[in-house]
């Protein structure tokens, strides 16, 4: 090394003192991470507040306001009010005495009209009717009686509906909200865990308060069956093909070709895929659970046979090497040696893609599970199949494209509950990896 | 159920096949497995597979081919004066059919009997009272001729169904009795029970090109026959969006430009909102983060991922909507008429499309060898400045083929956009307004009360197939990149 004149090198200050450059370098490397930090906040806030508004929005769909009395008819009264004209009528006047005792055994005294209870609880008397025609026996003795109040009631309660916002009509009065309060303070209008969400079926357009999602759920349990069935063996049975078998050839590379290519196809084609070949070509019974297990199957099936093949790699050549050496076949390697050992993986894969099945909207909407009002439980297990019924997805999509805002907490209860489903699938996929997950 | 009876027999002859088989080949060696070709089990498979396979093959194709068999030479039978003015054979056999159905329901549950199902006459009995009383759907008065085909489609369909149960338990009992013949300690069943279970794994590898022909083919037919009735240049070139409601053709613009300018812009809007925020969380976690944080950020993030769609657009629908007016419309800045709008669906897609941007780049962030970023730090660069000027700049190809995938995800995005961009096309800047989009009106013309032959119906065949080749396209062009940019770091 030659001498280095020092006293020639330019003066840039000292080390501990920080010049403009560098401070203003340290200040752009400051932003710059802040940036990355605020992009995932962003990120992360974006997901609280969606689960959030589900949670707030989804509640009120699982409690419903329901009026709880408990009176005694006698044989007397009974046979009084089956005597009259108007029979409904007459239970209707029975009921509306024996509220305004109660209400006046607790000191409360408000004018109740026929008109107003069958507003709130719609028609009363033939529900009473009903229910002493069939057990006669019950005659004489208190009954206790659950009758649920029209969904505007609710929306008094969970605030939609309010004194300033009502507009009177032939479903609601001012007046009636009066008659709502007292009863509420004598503890007979109260909120009850709404069962009937969860078990019942679709309702119709104009009875938002007793739509439940039941019979979509069993749609829904009935098209994943399908998909299940389907893309599990053909889904495995590829995978193995190509991961195993298969010749490095056109034949080859034309499947792998189409494979990456379908796992990005819109699932909305798949739609039109099913409508044209299951429907209108093959004249499969439309909205049936069947057609829509079939569509969400050839969409499943790429995402299966990637995460399949993936699993296939994952095990070691050693084992096959190991298999082969002792005189096994090649088929015999796979499937008593490899596959065996790739199952977790798979069947997680699995799960995760059944999980995205459950969650598709877009191609059940063209095959007409949208629109069909899944009135009740399919009866038996072939017609669960084939029978017109609606899914998860769909009958959310149905409430939420109703005109009266009522479907909508019915649509984001929906929501809570198709997320418990995905929910607790994943939750499986994830124990099935960290419990049986092999690290070769 | 018949047909559920047909497979459980076919599946029980192949289980008597599996034992019969085995111990037959048994037999035949006195006893001694050791002196067999193959362990006797596949002598068994050998007989489970030859009766089941070809029975089901062969019941598959006939379950394709009768509909498709009776249905023409039905509708052949049908006198042109049978099909009304105004209306299309289709229609006319769609009506066939629901009378047959009509009539084999009514006799299932007994309210006709069999003799009246396939004799009775239009001109002499009302037919369509006595459907109706007994609970069926029948649309429209049923004529002789129609009642005539219904009847002989009844009749088809069910000694269709006679001949495919004869001929797949034919089949089955043919391959069960070939096989069992074949069985002695000298056949060679090893090979041919895993030729057989190879061609059978080839079959399932071919679903997916079938998938793609089925697709395609069912896109290319009707988007033709879309064509016949209205111009393919109108189509491409027509500045308007508008339907008739009427569904019997006539009247309609049809042109895809308003559409396609709602997808971009919707598109542009989502990629605008998920592009910085995914490239920016996806250079901190991987430059960045500490492994702690990494190991809890990205599940989150991904998590948006997995939210199905429907959420998605109920979020834009009743949240984002009403949030958005609040501010811009009437009572705030005045821009913004309705919740559904541009800007609804646009911000709901890029919340969507936030952890596609982050994980692809992320993986392609990661790719960059180490190498590069010790020599921009060895120069004396600071951290961000290795990753604006180094590592971006070398990982920019993969990160652009990132952002068309999610660009090909927004587009054919269905969900968001039916429920949070409204149903109006237009051809606007304003990002407040209501614009649809290519998948929004798919739907709506599927799901709408136009019948399936007229343009208003076979108009979102031909939007299917624009979207097809479309996200193909972009989809084909940004796996090149991304695997072209792999390979330059291997």
């Amino acid at each position: 090394m030659t001498d280095m004149p020092m006293e020639d090198a330019p003066v840039r200050g000292s080390l501990t003192q920080v010049d403009a450059r560098t401070k203003k370098r340290n200040a752009a490397e400051k932003r710059f991470k802040a940036y990355g930090i605020g992009a995932i906040l962003i990120g992360v806030a974006f997901l609280i507040v969606l689960a959030i508004s589900i949670v707030r929005s989804g509640a009120p769909a699982f409690t419903h306001t329901v009026m709880d009395v408990e009176f005694t008819v006698t044989q007397e009264e009974f046979d009084a009010a089956e005597g009259e004209l108007f029979k409904t009528k007459a239970y209707s006047n029975l009921f509306i005495s024996k509220l305004a005792a109660q209400l006046e055994e607790k000191g409360l005294e408000i004018e109740i009209e026929e008109a107003a209870i069958e507003r709130l609880l719609g028609k009363v008397g033939a529900d009473i009717r009903e229910f002493y025609r069939e057990n006669p026996n019950a005659l004489g003795t208190p009954q206790r009686f659950e009758l649920s109040a029209s969904s505007r009631v609710d929306g008094y309660f969970n605030g939609r509906v309010t004194r300033d916002t009502l507009v009177e009509s032939r479903f609601l009065m001012l007046a009636d909200l009066d008659l709502v309060d007292v009863l509420h303070e004598a503890g007979i209008i109260k909120g009850a865990f709404n069962w009937n969400f969860i078990t019942g079926a679709d309702s119709g357009v104009d009875n938002p308060g007793g739509a439940g999602i039941g019979a979509s759920v069993i749609g829904s349990f009935f098209m994943m069956l399908v998909v299940l069935f389907l893309s599990l063996p053909i889904g495995v049975a590829a995978s193995i093909y190509l991961e195993e078998f298969a010749p490095k050839n056109r034949f080859t590379d034309l499947i792998e070709v189409n494979i990456s290519n379908l796992a990005a196809v819109p699932s909305i084609v798949f739609g039109i895929l099913g409508l044209a070949v299951f429907i209108q070509f093959m004249h499969l019974p439309q909205s049936a659970p069947l057609v829509g297990g079939l569509v969400l199957t050839l969409m499943t099936l790429p995402t299966i046979i990637i995460s399949t093949r993936a699993s296939l790699r994952a095990v070691p050549p050693s084992i096959r090497d190991a298999a082969l050496g002792v005189g096994a076949s090649k088929m015999q390697a796979v499937f008593h040696h490899v596959l065996p050992l790739a199952m977790p993986g798979i069947l997680t894969g699995t799960i995760i893609g059944l999980a995205q099945a459950l969650g598709e909207t877009a191609p059940l909407l063209l095959i007409g599970m949208v629109g069909f009002v899944a009135r009740g439980y399919p009866e038996g297990v072939v017609a669960g199949f084939t029978d017109p019924n609606s899914a998860m997805p769909a009958q959310i999509y149905t409430w939420a494209a109703r005109a009266d805002a009522s479907f909508y907490d019915k649509a984001w209860g929906g929501i809570i509950i198709l997320l418990i489903f995905l929910l607790s699938m994943n939750i499986l996929a994830i124990i099935l990896r960290r419990r049986f997950e092999r690290r070769w | 159920m018949p047909l559920f009876w047909l497979i459980l027999v076919v599946l029980g002859m192949s289980a008597i096949g599996f034992v019969l088989g085995r111990q037959r080949a048994l037999a035949s060696a006195g006893g001694e497995s050791r002196d067999l070709h193959s362990l006797p089990n596949y002598y068994g498979w050998n007989v489970a597979l030859k009766a089941v396979v070809p029975a089901f093959l062969l019941l598959i194709l006939w379950l394709i081919a009768q509909p498709l068999y009776v249905g023409s030479s039905v509708s052949a039978t049908l006198p042109d004066s049978a099909v009304p003015e105004g209306s299309t054979r289709g229609l006319v056999m769609a009506e066939v059919r629901r009378t047959a159905e009509g009539l084999d329901n009514a006799v299932e549950q007994g309210l006709l009997d069999d003799d009246f199902a396939t004799n009775a006459r239009a001109d002499f009995t009302d037919v369509t009272q006595r459907l109706k009383d007994a609970g069926q759907i029948v649309t429209a008065q049923i004529t002789q001729p129609v009642l005539r085909a219904a009847q002989s489609y009844r009749v088809m369909n069910a000694s269709g169904s006679f001949y495919m149960m004869i001929a797949v338990l034919l089949i089955a009992a043919a391959g069960f009795f070939f096989a069992v013949r074949e069985t002695n300690a000298e056949f060679r069943a090893r090979n041919v029970v895993e030729n057989g279970i190879r061609a059978l794994l080839i079959g399932a590898a071919s679903i997916a090109i079938l998938t793609t022909i089925g697709i395609v083919l069912s896109l290319v037919f009707n988007t033709y026959e879309f064509f016949t009735l209205y111009p393919a240049s109108e189509f491409f070139t027509n500045l308007t969006w508008a339907p008739s409601f009427s569904g019997r053709g006539g009247g309609s613009d049809l042109g895809i430009i308003p559409l396609l300018w709602g997808t971009l812009y919707i598109s542009i809007v989502a990629l605008a909102v998920a592009v910085p925020i995914g490239l920016f969380a996806a250079i901190y976690l991987s430059e960045y983060a500490s492994p702690k944080v990494r190991a809890i950020a990205k599940p989150m993030l991904e998590v948006l991922a997995g939210i199905p769609t429907i959420v998605y657009g109920l979020f834009a629908l009743l949240t984002v909507g009403p949030l958005l007016v609040s501010v811009f419309g009437d009572d705030g800045l005045g821009w913004m008429q309705s919740g559904t709008a541009v800007m609804t669906a646009g911000l709901v897609m890029g919340i969507m499309l936030i952890p596609f941007v982050s994980s692809l780049s992320d993986d392609i962030i990661n790719a960059v060898p180490q190498a590069m970023r010790d020599g921009s730090y060895g120069l004396g660069a600071t951290k961000s400045e290795t990753i604006k000027q180094v590592v971006l700049p070398a990982a920019l190809p993969g990160i652009v083929g990132a952002i068309l995938l999610a660009a090909s995800r927004a587009i054919g995005e269905t969900m968001i956009v039916v429920l949070g961009a409204g149903a109006a096309a237009k051809l606007s800047l304003n990002p407040f307004e209501a614009m649809t989009t290519v998948t929004a009106k798919i739907v709506s013309q599927l799901t709408g009360d136009a019948d399936f032959a007229s343009p208003e119906a076979l108009v979102a065949f031909a939007l299917g197939m624009s979207l097809f080749i479309i996200t193909l396209g972009l989809n084909v062009f940004a796996l090149y990149i991304v695997r072209k940019y792999r390979e330059q770091y291997e």
